[in-house]
């Protein structure tokens, strides 16, 4: 089991014929994912990476069955390849371009509305359901099959704590990038849903960091309901500058979004493990598996 | 990117919003036809910085009790006075940090006569996804202190993107703000006008504060703060001009030429990291050891030799910095890159201050044998706790 993605999804490409996107999908398909076609306007009917071409990714979906897409364009036109993608009602979008415009994303996120569109990014290193479905552009190196789900919003962070996952033989049921941005799609809430329905995943690390509310968000859910695995959290930025221009954090943090301090005591109180820095995710997973089979 | 009051009021009057007749001047040549522009009889002297807090800030300077950073002056006379009193000198506010900022712009404007102050800003909300106007009656004043003390006399509204500002949107802010008569007409135009400029400009944010209500009972903006989305930037031109380089850290533009995200601070220990994430996590544990970062430097996940190279330059360029630490977890990253990147800056800068290096992935073996093989004195670390411990010893002993 895993959440969002596994062996049975069906993945097209939206600018698969770039050099990123052809680079990443040739690794996603070496890795074992089931890649079945690209999009790109104009180069429908031909093939890349031995794969046919559409021009939308409503034709792609009916000729091929694909349930997934990965967005790999440049940022000017990433909000309408999701956008595209979202109307043609395809399940997952992972976006992983970065430096997509805040008022771009405001018009993909008013197209998600009410829609079952699952949108992780954009500014994602993409989702990871080890040896069955790789959509991104992570490492898979030290990834392995296991029972510890994570949802992160910090890709270099991710890659970080894998290689101390890989070190421990500890394994992973999905690995998500929620992305960097401002305005993203799936949060953290979501992905604790998701990985408290998956029978495989034991314990659930979040990677945080300062700015935004998804911490919060997740301190809110978690109180509210009996999570009944261990979730253990590690946010970043404790030391990191704050509203130095313009009063700019000023007047976000009127719309909310505490300090590193604020968000690890907010999540401490909903029964969170605190992961005091980067290197202590691992002991910190240990030690709240061990704390919950005791009680 | 920031911009000038002068340069946000100039943009937003081409919106239709009502701005007090003004005149920025760059030397003190320009100051008597600026003043001889405007029809009198009160001109408003403004210091011209990136920097909130103008109004209660100090120049260094000038004596302690000398007046602030925004001056109301009754007489072309004094005008001048003042105007001569603060070009050019040093404005420390809550804001800039005590080095302050130099005031080489000023903007004289007509005074107004104010009747009362509100407050009004648009913003991404990162919540809803929407643009959202936040207004308050509580003008004039630090709308954070406004937030915390009184939060039901903040009052926000979310506009759809499809549907933009609508009137009924604008009349429940201008309600909100307890507006009526001409004001209320003059506000309801003004805030659609506000959501157009707002989403058309890609701005992140607008604040207007105070925007006042006048004894005639009329809108003006009385001052105004603009933020423009540096990721949309590549489609306004006309925005890109409005940058002023002397309001940036040098180092900053250095960097982000090279497209390196770097963020100056004031510790000792210079930092290179790939990845935002990362960049933090490192900053924390170097904390946690004891030292104190110098800097926020995340060189990317497609680093080039020779942005690596720029990277260790602008770090080393700080006369703070007393040791280094490059902390590269290669996921993207090739780790041969980044090596190659570091000897060829030192060969070029020289290695003042103790370097630390972690490398950790994508053709490790090949970045440490690079570094190894330079005769270079790196102290090599296993992990990131290791470095941390490292390079905090190496800087304190």
């Amino acid at each position: 089991m895993s959440i969002f993605v596994d062996a049975n999804t069906r993945v097209i490409v939206q600018g698969m014929t770039g050099r990123a996107g052809t680079f990443y999908t040739d690794q996603a398909v070496r890795y074992g994912s089931t890649y079945v076609g690209g999009v790109r306007p104009g180069k429908g009917g031909t093939r890349h990476l031995d794969m046919p071409m559409f021009n939308t990714v409503a034709e792609a979906m009916t000729e091929t069955g694909a349930n997934a897409s990965l967005v790999i364009v440049p940022a000017p036109h990433a909000a309408e390849a999701m956008i595209e993608a979202i109307e043609a009602g395809i399940g997952v979008i992972v976006c992983v371009t970065e430096r997509v415009p805040q008022h771009d994303m405001s018009r993909v996120k008013a197209a998600l509305e009410g829609t079952d569109c699952v949108l992780i990014g954009p500014n994602s290193q993409g989702i990871l359901t080890p040896e069955q479905c790789k959509i991104g552009v992570m490492p898979t190196r030290n990834a392995q099959p296991g029972s510890v789900g994570i949802a992160s919003r910090s890709a270099s962070l991710t890659s970080e704590i894998l290689a101390q996952f890989s070190k421990a033989g500890m394994g992973q049921s999905t690995t998500v990038g929620i992305g960097g941005d401002t305005l993203h799609g799936v949060d953290f809430v979501e992905c604790l849903k998701r990985f408290r329905d998956d029978a495989e995943t034991e314990a659930v690390v979040l990677i945080g960091e300062i700015g935004g509310r998804s911490e919060e968000d997740a301190a809110e859910y978690l109180r509210s309901v009996d999570y009944g695995k261990p979730v253990i959290a590690l946010v970043v930025g404790r030391h990191a500058p704050k509203g130095r221009r313009m009063g700019h954090a000023g007047t976000l943090s009127v719309l909310g979004g505490d300090s590193a301090q604020e968000k690890i005591a907010n999540l401490r109180n909903a029964g969170v493990f605190i992961a005091d820095n980067a290197d202590d995710v691992v002991a910190s997973v240990l030690q709240a598996q061990a704390r919950a089979k005791a009680s | 990117m920031n911009i000038h009051e002068y340069q946000a009021k100039a943009l937003l009057r081409t919106y239709g919003a009502p701005v007090a007749a003004g005149v920025p001047i760059t030397s003190l040549d320009e100051a008597e036809a600026a003043i001889n522009a405007l029809p009198g009889p009160v001109w408003v002297v403004k210091s011209q910085i990136h920097a909130g807090g103008r109004g209660k800030g100090k120049f260094k300077e000038l004596p302690e009790d000398a007046k602030g950073g925004v001056r109301v002056s009754f007489s072309p006379e004094e005008a001048m006075d003042n105007i001569k009193e603060m070009f050019g000198n040093t404005l420390v506010t809550k804001q800039t940090g005590p080095s302050g900022k130099q005031v080489n712009r000023l903007y004289i404007e007509s005074g107004a006569a104010i009747d009362r102050e509100l407050y009004l800003s648009l913003l991404v909300n990162r919540e809803t996804g929407m643009t959202s106007f936040v207004a308050s009656t509580e003008g004039g004043m630090d709308i954070e202190t406004v937030a915390e003390e009184t939060p039901d006399l903040i009052h926000t509204v979310d506009i759809t993107p499809s549907q933009g500002c609508t009137d009924q949107d604008a009349a429940k802010l201008a309600d909100a703000l307890k507006l009526d008569g001409t004001a209320k007409t003059q506000a309801v135009e003004l805030f659609k006008n506000l959501y157009t400029a707002f989403a058309e400009k890609d701005m992140s944010l607008l604040e207007i504060n105070p925007l006042i209500v006048t004894e005639s009972n009329d809108m003006q903006v009385l001052d105004a703060k603009v933020s423009f989305d540096n990721n949309a930037l590549f489609r306004h031109s006309d925005v890109q001009e409005l940058r002023d380089l002397t309001e940036e850290d040098e180092k900053e533009i250095q960097a982000s030429k090279y497209d390196l995200s770097y963020i100056a601070l004031d510790g000792e220990i210079g930092c290179m990291v790939n990845g935002a994430g990362l960049a933090m996590a490192t900053m924390d544990i170097i904390k946690l050891y004891g030292g104190e970062p110098a800097n926020f430097l995340d060189v990317g996940g497609g680093a080039t030799t020779e942005k690596v190279t720029e990277a260790f330059k602008i770090i080393t360029a700080d006369p703070n910095v007393k040791g280094i630490l490059v902390n590269i977890f290669g996921g993207i990253m090739r780790c041969d890159v980044i090596a190659e990147g570091v000897v060829e800056a030192v060969k070029q800068v020289g290695l003042p201050v103790p370097l630390v290096v972690r490398l950790e992935g994508t053709k490790v073996n090949e970045g440490k044998k690079i570094i190894n093989e330079s005769g270079l004195n790196v102290i090599a670390a296993d992990d990131l706790d290791d470095a941390a411990q490292k390079i905090v010893k190496a800087v304190k002993g």
